[in-house]
């Protein structure tokens, strides 16, 4: 390397072991930084290396274990390393799809923290060139006894609402846990759907060289400075001073962004574009230079400020949201300029691209930052830390809760009644649901179903993840997860294709946390593998931790799957009175690690039950062939509460259906020496509950024994507010369904009113 | 063929949704943009659902003063069918167009959920292909849809048979006297707080809101009034 121009920018503090320690970096990382520069890193140099080589942007420490994921499949056209995964639909359709998290700023901001999650990654999704057409959200709170967990919950619910709502993106579905491993780390992850003709798939790489480097929509603050590195750290007592760390989110920017872009990529004056997300202007400069191999060189006193006088290690580091970098052809940056104008925003060129593969910056003539742009992206050090099992998991998973005299429908009205169990149409009546008239199934079944406009198929989509048990058994809850995402998208009808993944976990630097992120992966992978869903991308989310320790791993799984014909669509509530009811899969009555024990007995201990994929893989397939042959009139999958839940689930109904339906079932030869408990709430996986027309009832059973999975008729739906009827070994259970409605959709609202009510009376 | 002017502000965003139930409807409608002052010989004018101009200050109140809405009132004043719904609704009280206001929801929380109308009269543009009294269930989906209004206009509502949708069993917004819907004195500016547009399709379970859209295009070529 030629002697180095690199100039200090007046007023920047000099770079010293302290500043570098404030920075993140660690010795050794500072030294390859030196080794790399050969010379002392400038201030805005540092910032760059603190924002790219930290966890959020480098995955330093997840990179060896996601490299582990089945990444392709006939449906892959885009896998990990892009904004977006997609997968290739039908007719030339494909739908690009991405979960991320943004735990830490909801944390100290609920309302902002959620709003500016759903706006990065909807960017993320339309950078594609796809349009959004779906939301979804699967937020986890500490219990909502907390008068704090209850802010929490109130202010991201608003967020996301406001900004999907104002950005006209339907919010579909999604999940809402409540525990108390979440109480002072709530962990907030949203996912964007969007669909796009093949065709028009554009890719975040830069090339051409003396093409222009373009600032596109918002103007660039002091606001979200180094949201990346604190993403990567732990929340502490201090975390509240991040306050101003937080952005702050403008869906209307974001709308006319979302036109304009699209737009911009239609016209083929562009040929790369990404969100200034997390490191801003740093990270999508030269994650763009990186993938096409080519170098930039960028003015940031040509970048539009909000305020005089910002210096360049604030521009480069502004996480200003609503943002876009677009890489114009070099002769058409006035056309680039005229769509981004009549969208009511502004283009600005602000850099071009070099043969020299440097990543440069000046500020008018003064050259601020020269590095090795490939080595500033791939040069980044990458651990794989000691992974351990916690000591106590062993006795943990032995543990069983003490004998107890619960009565079977005390114990289903008290699974109704638990928030994270209970209907959350308290939540989703603040999001729009139907906006884009393309909604077949909404929030508030198994998966939910969005028409492909004008065409005949719809794309069915659903997040999930039982973080209990991947506490109690990190790896059989990562193959967990990704069932019952499969599971939920079959039951619509609809084929598994991929997945993306949010995986929430604590600091990787403890053994125990490692452990379960990596075992956790293994079982995803494995589940992906089986299940032919490949894994297209998603966000790695560590340091969820506080001072009462790490979160309950979580690792989410966004499933999105195909329905070739929409009219096939199979809801998950009853439908008719004296339709036939069948259970599918086997009944073992696996109580560990179950809602019964944690929520019912309170006691969070045992060995989850044991995912048998091949098992999986034939319920899938059974229930995706039934629904094409219109066999079905319903189709719920059994998970969290067992068959009792997903019974008295399906005879409740849908939040506006006219009435619950009862259900008579006979489970006196399933159950066979099993007790009462483990029939009506053990959670054995591989099961749903179907109804059909009795005409069809032999059907149903024959087509299951074909496919190789154990099918039963165990009774009839009953009549309009009837009553839900178990006729066990020994006893007979019923309970009135308007009573089970009433405490089912009331849970959360009945928390929150009187938390209410009694804080004003305060 | 009937020509209907979709009119779409920065932040519309029930444009799409809108124009492609209007076609299905058979019209010939296409996009008008804020700025411009010309309707392209418009029959009729629909302001879609969205957040015109984001909507931060007070829904509509930004989108009365944008160029299209002197056209919208020009063919208004001639006596051209207008539709607003949602935030168009919102536009439509803003700019005068029609009486009264709609103010934050009663329970201060944006709401989203399906709810049953009643169609209290067909004397209208956009509702005469119901009978009148006719029942349907349409999605509402805004933070700002409780329609108040002095006595005098409630009055004058109620007793010239103005009050076009009205909610059946729900008030989802607390909206006086359960009013969704209504029409200004010369009948041919409607506004309406829920969604037909998103219930005209078999596919989505549910397709009376075509009625809005096909009463409109049955009305092509009627002088406004004709019906009375």
């Amino acid at each position: 390397m030629s002697t180095s121009r690199v100039e200090p920018f007046p007023g920047d503090p000099p770079v010293t072991d302290d500043l570098v320690r404030q920075h993140h970096l660690t010795d050794d990382e500072y030294a390859r930084i030196k080794t790399m520069l050969g010379r002392t890193p400038s201030f805005a140099e540092l910032g760059i290396f603190s924002a790219l080589w930290s966890e959020h942007c480098s995955y330093k420490h997840s990179r060896p274990v996601l490299k582990r994921f089945p990444t392709e499949g006939r449906h892959v056209v885009q896998g990990p390393g892009e904004n977006a995964g997609v997968l290739r639909l039908r007719d030339g359709w494909a739908v690009a799809f991405k979960i991320e998290s943004h735990n830490h700023p909801s944390a100290v901001e609920p309302y902002q923290g959620a709003a500016t999650g759903a706006g990065g990654i909807l960017r993320d999704v339309f950078t594609m060139g796809a349009r959004p057409v779906a939301m979804l959200n699967s937020l986890r709170f500490g219990p909502l006894t907390d008068a704090r967990n209850r802010y929490l919950f109130g202010g991201v619910v608003k967020g996301v609402g406001d900004y999907g709502n104002c950005v006209g993106v339907p919010t579909v579905g999604g999940e809402v846990d409540f525990a108390p491993g979440y109480s002072t780390n709530p962990l907030v992850n949203a996912m964007c759907v969007g669909l796009l003709k093949e065709t028009d798939l554009i890719r975040a790489s830069a090339s051409g060289v003396g093409n222009i480097l373009m600032s596109v929509g918002a103007r660039t603050g002091r606001d979200g400075i180094h949201g990346a590195s604190f993403a990567s750290e732990e929340l502490t007592a201090e975390s509240e001073a991040r306050r101003p760390q937080v952005q702050v989110g403008d869906p209307f920017t974001e709308k006319l962004l979302l036109e304009a872009s699209l737009e911009l990529i239609g016209s083929g004056h562009i040929v790369a574009i990404q969100d200034m997300g997390a490191a801003g202007l740093t990270s999508s400069s030269a994650e763009m230079a990186a993938r096409g191999g080519v170098g930039v060189e960028i003015d940031t006193a040509k970048v539009p400020t909000r305020e005089a006088g910002m210096t360049p290690y604030e521009i480069l580091l502004s996480e200003s949201q609503e943002r876009m970098l677009v890489v114009a052809r070099q002769d058409r940056v006035e056309q680039v300029r005229a769509i981004v104008e009549k969208w009511e925003l502004t283009a600005v060129p602000i850099g071009h691209v070099t043969d020299d593969g440097m990543y440069r910056v000046r500020h008018g003539d003064r050259v601020v930052v020269e590095i090795p742009g490939a080595r500033l992206v791939e040069d980044c050090p990458v651990y794989e830390p000691e992974a351990t099992e916690g000591a106590e998991m062993a006795g943990l998973r032995r543990l069983e809760p003490p004998a107890s005299r619960m009565d079977p429908a005390d114990a289903l009205r008290t699974l109704l009644d638990t928030p994270s169990l209970a209907s959350k149409q308290w939540v989703y009546e603040q999001y729009d649901s139907t906006v884009q008239a393309s909604t077949i199934i909404g929030p508030g079944g198994d998966g939910a179903l969005i028409r492909v406009p004008d065409t005949a198929f719809a794309i069915a989509v659903s997040t999930d993840c039982n973080s209990r048990y991947v506490f109690l058994d990190p790896y059989e809850g990562g193959k967990a997860a990704v069932a019952e995402a499969a599971r939920n998208v079959a039951c619509t009808g609809a084929r598994p294709i991929g997945i993306t993944n949010c995986l929430n976990f604590g600091s990787p630097e403890r053994p125990d946390v490692f452990f379960q992120f990596r075992e956790a992966c293994r079982g995803i992978a494995d589940a992906c593998r089986a299940l032919d869903t490949p894994v297209t991308g998603g966000n790695v989310s560590f340091y969820n931790e506080s001072p009462a320790g790490p979160v309950d791993p979580t690792p989410v799984i966004g499933m999105v799957g195909l329905l070739d014909d929409a009219t096939h669509a199979v809801g998950s509530h009853f439908r008719r009175p004296g339709d036939a009811l069948v259970l599918l899969g086997d009944t073992r009555g696996h109580l560990g690690g179950s809602s019964y024990w944690a929520h019912v007995l309170h006691t969070r201990a045992g060995a989850p039950p044991p995912v048998d994929l091949p098992v999986e893989r034939r319920l899938v397939d059974f229930l995706v062939d039934a629904a094409r042959e219109s066999l079905l009139a319903s189709a719920h999958d059994l998970s969290d509460g067992g068959l009792a839940l997903a019974l008295a689930e399906a005879c409740i109904g849908a939040p506006y259906a006219e009435g619950p339906l009862g259900a008579k079932t006979d489970l006196r030869e399933i159950q066979g020496s099993l007790a009462t408990a483990g029939m009506l709430f053990g959670e054995d996986h591989g099961r749903a509950i179907v109804s059909c027309a009795p005409e069809f009832k032999d059907r149903v059973l024959a087509a299951a024994k074909r496919a190789g999975v154990p099918a039963h008729a165990i009774g009839t739906v009953g009549e309009k507010l009837g009553r839900l009827e178990f006729v066990l070994r020994d006893s007979t259970i019923r309970l009135g369904t308007p009573e089970l409605r009433e405490t089912y959709y009331t849970a959360i609202p009945r928390r929150m009113e009187a938390a209410a009510s009694q804080d004003a009376a305060d | 063929m009937m020509r209907v002017a979709v009119v779409r502000f920065p932040g519309s965003n029930c444009d799409a949704d809108a124009l492609r139930t209007a076609r299905e409807a058979g019209a010939d409608a296409y996009y008008v943009w804020h700025r411009d002052r010309d309707l392209q010989q418009a029959d009729a004018v629909i302001l879609p659902g969205g957040f015109a101009y984001g909507d931060y200050l007070r829904a509509g109140a930004i989108a009365r003063f944008s160029p299209v809405m002197a056209a919208v009132q020009a063919h208004a004043d001639q006596g051209g069918p207008v539709l607003g719904i949602c935030n168009g609704f919102q536009v439509l009280c803003e700019a005068g167009l029609l009486p009264g206001a709609l103010m934050r929801n009663d329970r201060l929380t944006f709401v989203s959920r399906p709810v049953r109308l009643r169609v209290e009269t067909d004397d209208t543009p956009f509702t005469s292909a119901f009978e009148r009294g006719a029942i349907f269930t349409a999605p509402v989906a805004h933070g700002e849809g409780r329609y108040v209004a002095s006595p005098d206009v409630l009055r004058a509502l109620e007793e010239e048979d103005r009050v076009v949708l009205r909610y059946l069993d729900v008030n989802p917004n607390g909206a006086t006297n359960g009013i969704a819907g209504i029409a200004n004195a010369e009948r041919n500016v409607v506004g309406i707080m829920p969604h037909p547009e998103r219930v005209a399709d078999p596919v989505l379970g549910n397709a009376e809101g075509a009625k809005v859209f096909e009463s409109m295009v049955k009305r092509a070529g009627l002088p406004m009034g004709g019906a009375r």
